[in-house]
């Protein structure tokens, strides 16, 4: 049995058109500045370079505790000066600012958006949401497709240990970078993609290097209200082509706000909780005794929940202080036509920014009945049961841990000084045939327990 | 981060007070700290002789920091960023939070913190932190087996050495020791405890209040008069460092509602010259009128516009200012204000970005400020 969903694709660049006119735009030649071969000689974007740093910087984040007068950190004035930038030159397809938002009454905070414009103007899509990983398909939209002026900057690690910023950098094909680029289609201001090593076009699916890429890009902006966030296929990712999400919301999120109770700690110093009170069953990771440490441990997470195929979202809150990770069953339920056709009227997707509390409705009616009791109800379906989610969260635990003692027989055995964390391939299939056996039965239909 | 110059945070206190305040503090057996949101770095500017001795750090070790300095890896994350919340809301708040001494040792206070208002500007001008360490015993939990050891000093515990799921995980060997898990669970303070810090934030008040009066710039607990921009938005437009104006469109003459203190330096005059008044204030016998007409009509049109335009300050002199004039929208998705963003011409930034992209990220944080801040206010009101 194959579980597919029907919804309206949402369309996160200009160039992003329905697929079969895309193919028939793609004979005739391209001349539309791109990110492929064809337009890479010569282009020139802006690039920010990271410095690789041991542990999350403690003063790195400006707006941190009650330091509410700090000079704003670099990386969030190039941002955020380039996004207005692409507003003003009306790139956009709708002025988020316009569309109305509030924060729901009630003790969460839920947040809702009424935007009546994001989701026009495509069909829906049949989306398989069965399969956590996918082969890349160049055929399909991918980011190598947008324009130039989509994308605002490269953002790579420095290579003399400096945060530096070059207005003009030349797009080096082979050292691929990676890149910022806008989403036509925001949910907030500043709404922007991260794309890792855009020219290697992996898929969605989370490595090591990726991740940490995405956490260093918390970290830099040093805004605890820019969010990054991940969607697994099958939890509402809708283009298979690695990236990472992150807009701005000066307001606290409800996830950041529940309670969490501490369940472990691993060997390498990463804090483990559980959140509670909250309508999401879901982990936290913080802490580490260094920052390799913790985003080691939540890709880890999340490639033992992709390869064992269990959709999931992730959130990195904080300035990269806290990651919140969500295993996540709604599409699957909605596939199996267990959700109720009221929750569906809707329309909405429970990606990882609704799972953290901040819902962008379609319907006037939605928004203007939107209530703290709504939006858990939906939140509700989107988890995992308990029992399935202790059994989830022991193999999480497990898999952590085992690549932690892995880790270390690697440092005694080995002789020459690589720091590079194993391939992608080596961590995802030792976790596989490690855990074949342990989720069998329910690896198939996560619903069915 | 080098801490700000020490004359600023001198004067943050000495011009509110008089020379006899920070006796009278002293004379206080409370440990508490003020700090002065104004000031980049939101740093220490008063320390009680309590609260260095809780600490262990020396009173020049503490002043011009930031109170983050005392947080460690074992701080919760969520209670600080409740006491962020409190502070951009310009709010009071009480939570039990875990800070660390100077020699690395953990424990567990009541923090008790409150806004201390300047009665004339209406605005926060400090904060007052009180510490109450909380002495408590930790409570057994149900399934007691494998507790750790008795309570250290300060310190309160209730986290049980081993668990079911840790064991499941296979990590129980790093999670053996019990000291890395004494100050996990969040401890909860006393009825007396919360009576300290109470009583505590009273006392600085009454003598921050009395003290305040022979300099003739009261301060006060609650907030008077109207402010022209809401609280909220108030701190957050405080964060960003460039010289900006909003102006309000709805109101007559479309006067001007909020100046950054980069503006004010830059213009050179108070903030009580500047609110209230029409941006034209700016202009003198030389500016062209052709660039003031480019306004007018960006403004009539809600439309972004930047125009080059001579200027003038308090003293008369003039410069030529770039400025940068955008539509800010509020929470209901209507325009609230325009934002003006101002830079001299020839002024240099250090990392290399254009005027023109110096401004945009301007009013690119200004938008964020005004959509997120009003859509808390809104549900408040509700």
């Amino acid at each position: 049995m194959m579980l597919r969903i029907k919804r309206v694709p949402t369309v996160v660049s200009n160039y992003q058109k329905d697929e079969g006119e895309d193919a028939a735009r793609r004979g005739g030649g391209c001349g539309r500045n791109c990110l492929q071969k064809c337009c890479i000689p010569g282009a020139k974007l802006p690039l920010y370079t990271f410095k690789r740093v041991e542990e999350i910087p403690g003063d790195k984040c400006v707006l941190e505790h009650d330091d509410n007068q700090a000079p704003v950190a670099f990386l969030d004035s190039l941002l955020l000066g380039q996004w207005e930038d692409r507003m003003q030159r009306g790139l956009f397809r709708y002025d988020v600012t316009a569309c109305e938002t509030k924060v729901i009454p009630g003790r969460c905070g839920f947040m809702a958006q009424l935007n009546e414009g994001r989701h026009l103007k495509k069909r829906p899509t049949e989306f398989r949401v069965d399969k956590v990983l996918q082969p890349f398909d160049g055929n399909k939209f991918n980011f190598t497709k947008v324009g130039q002026e989509e994308v605002l900057f490269q953002f790579d690690a420095s290579e003399d240990g400096e945060v530096q910023f070059f207005p003009d950098a030349p797009v080096d094909a082979d050292s691929s970078p990676s890149v910022v680029a806008i989403n036509v289609s925001p949910i907030e201001y500043g709404h922007v993609l991260l794309i890792p090593r855009i020219l290697e076009c992996l898929p969605q699916r989370i490595d090591r290097e990726s991740f940490l890429l995405a956490l260093y890009m918390a970290i830099e902006a040093g805004n605890p209200y820019f969010r990054l966030g991940y969607n697994s296929l099958g939890a509402f990712a809708t283009i298979n082509h690695l990236h990472f999400q992150a807009y701005y919301l000066a307001v606290p999120f409800p996830i950041e706000k529940a309670p969490t109770r501490k369940v472990t700690t691993l060997g390498d110093g990463v804090k483990i909780s559980e959140l509670f009170d909250y309508p999401v069953r879901g982990l936290v990771f913080e802490g580490g005794n260094t920052l390799q440490d913790l985003s080691n441990a939540v890709s880890d997470a999340c490639i033992f929940l992709q390869d064992n195929n269990i959709p999931h979202n992730v959130l990195i809150a904080d300035c990269g202080k806290r990651i919140f990770l969500l295993p996540q069953c709604y599409a699957e339920k909605q596939a199996l036509g267990e959700v109720s056709s009221e929750l569906l009227d809707t329309q909405v997707n429970p990606a990882v920014w609704e799972i953290s509390g901040h819902m962008v409705l379609k319907r006037k009616k939605d928004y203007e009945e939107a209530s703290e009791e709504n939006a858990w109800r939906l939140l509700a379906e989107v988890s995992l049961s308990e029992e399935r989610f202790e059994e989830v969260k022991a193999l999480i635990f497990e898999a952590c841990s085992y690549t932690l003692s892995e880790k270390e027989d690697e440092h005694l055995t080995q002789g020459a000084g690589d720091d590079k964390p194993p391939p992608l391939e080596g961590t995802g299939s030792i976790n596989k045939g490690r855990n074949c056996n342990m989720v069998s039965g329910t690896q198939e239909c996560l619903v069915l327990q | 981060m080098e801490p700000p110059q020490l004359g600023l945070i001198e004067q943050s206190f000495n011009s509110r007070y008089s020379n006899w305040a920070r006796e009278a503090l002293d004379e206080l057996p409370d440990n508490f700290t003020i700090t002065d949101p104004c000031i980049s770095g939101h740093p220490i500017v008063f320390a009680s002789r309590g609260f260095l001795k809780m600490s262990g750090y020396s009173r020049d070790q503490v002043i011009g920091r930031n109170g983050r300095m005392f947080q460690g890896p074992n701080t919760c994350r969520r209670s600080v960023m409740e006491i962020r919340e409190a502070i951009r809301e310009e709010r009071g708040v009480e939570i039990s939070l875990l800070n660390y001494r100077k020699d690395g040792t953990p424990f567990w206070m009541l923090f008790r913190m409150t806004p201390v208002f300047g009665k004339d500007e209406g605005r926060v001008i400090h904060f007052v932190a009180v510490q109450v360490p909380i002495l408590r015993r930790r409570q057994r939990r149900r399934n007691g087996e494998g507790l750790c050891d008795e309570i250290l000093s300060n310190s309160c515990r209730r986290e049980v050495c081993s668990s079911s799921s840790v064991e499941l995980a296979g990590v129980s060997a790093a999670d053996s020791d019990c000291r890395a898990l004494e100050i996990e669970e969040k401890c909860e303070a006393s009825d007396t405890e919360k009576q300290l810090a109470a009583t505590a934030i009273s006392n600085v008040l009454s003598v921050l209040t009395h003290y305040s009066e022979s300099t003739g710039r009261l301060v006060c607990e609650k907030r008077f008069g109207p402010s022209l921009v809401s609280s909220s938005l108030h701190i957050s437009l405080g964060r960003i460092k460039q010289s900006f104006v909003l102006v309000d469109p709805h109101l007559p003459d479309i006067p001007i509602v909020y100046a950054s203190d980069a503006f004010l330096r830059m213009a050179g005059y108070a903030r009580n010259e500047v609110l209230g008044q029409n941006y034209r204030f700016l202009t003198g016998v030389d500016t062209d009128h052709s660039a003031l007409h480019q306004i007018k009509q960006s403004i009539q049109a809600q439309q972004a516009c930047s125009v080059r335009i001579l200027h003038y300050r308090k003293d008369k002199s003039s410069f030529w200012n770039l400025l940068h004039i955008s539509p800010v929208r509020n929470a209901t998705g209507k325009i609230a204000y325009f934002v003006g963003v101002q830079i001299e011409e020839g002024s240099v930034d250090r990392h290399g970005l254009s005027p023109e992209m110096r401004q945009l990220s301007v009013v690119g944080s200004i938008k964020v400020a005004v959509r997120s801040s009003s859509m808390s206010s809104s549900s408040k009101s509700s």
